[in-house]
């Protein structure tokens, strides 16, 4: 489950419109149009692109028949954090073990006379 | 003694790259000798240190590697290519056998940062923002758990 909703942002994500979008909406809300502005694209287009944002779950757009504000959801964010951080944490162990393999490097190079 | 800051990741929004940066108390030759001496490399890269079986190793521009790391019988092969191999500067190949058309460039280079230290550079470009999704969740299953088990390990024997 988490697998696939990462693959979802990370998918959504690999587009430049949108990482454009989701730039954007970090700063402040926006409508629709008010986010179509700057792009030489179709209205259609721009839904589109958002549908694409909130299946990725990184956007939501509250339904309603006046023009509602695009909300960025930033727990998305902090899931990718998650596993950013579980692939860290793999790193950190490994790393702990070359610095062992070092330290005894440091150690033979010492009896070797052939530190500097 | 001062500690060493842990491990920094970066993921690129724009680029599906992850970028690591670590220090070491080493020098840039002791670091760049763990990467590419066949029996200090497969001391440490595990997660199963001692079940990885270097098969083939030529740690030289223009070489190839290859290794084996085999957990309750099952082997997982990893192979690549030297690309560029100098003191201060590697670049490599490196393709999980389970799924041989992902393929990822792998660029480390030591810089000396004084004091005794070296802080290892490490780059890994995938070749598609999936291909690092895939990569970032793969490890999880095999790593995480084994890995505490052997840090653990070494931290009771005084090996850290």
């Amino acid at each position: 489950m988490a697998a696939d909703t990462l693959s979802r942002i990370f998918s959504a994500l690999a587009d430049p419109t949108r990482r454009d979008m989701v730039a954007r909406l970090a700063e402040a809300d926006a409508t629709v149009n008010q986010l179509a502005e700057p792009y030489r694209m179709t209205l259609q287009a721009v839904y589109k692109h958002l549908r694409v944002l909130e299946y990725a779950g990184l956007v939501s757009r509250p339904r309603g028949p006046q023009p509602r504000s695009v909300h960025l959801e930033t727990e998305v964010f902090d899931l990718m954090d998650k596993w950013i951080e579980r692939y860290r944490r793999q790193a950190e162990e490994r790393y702990r073990r070359l610095d062992a393999v070092l330290a005894a490097m440091s150690d033979n190079d010492e009896k070797d006379g052939s530190a500097p | 003694m001062s500690s060493i800051a842990e491990t920094i990741i970066e993921a690129d929004p724009k680029l599906p790259i992850i970028r690591t940066t670590r220090d070491f108390r080493a020098t840039p030759e002791q670091l760049f000798r763990a990467h590419t001496d066949p029996a200090l490399f497969a001391q440490w890269i595990g997660p199963h240190s001692l079940d990885t079986r270097i098969e083939h190793w030529d740690a030289r521009t223009g070489g190839s590697w290859r290794f084996i790391s085999a957990r309750d019988g099952v082997e997982f092969g990893f192979h690549g290519c030297f690309h560029e191999v100098r003191p201060d500067r590697i670049v490599q190949t490196f393709t999980f056998e389970g799924d041989r058309d992902g393929v990822a460039l792998e660029t480390l280079w030591f810089e000396d940062v004084g004091d005794g230290r070296t802080r290892l550079h490490a780059q890994s470009l995938v070749d598609s923002f999936e291909g690092r999704d895939a990569w970032l969740s793969s490890g999880m299953e095999t790593g995480v758990n084994e890995g505490y088990a052997k840090l653990d390990g070494m931290l009771a024997d005084g090996a850290i």
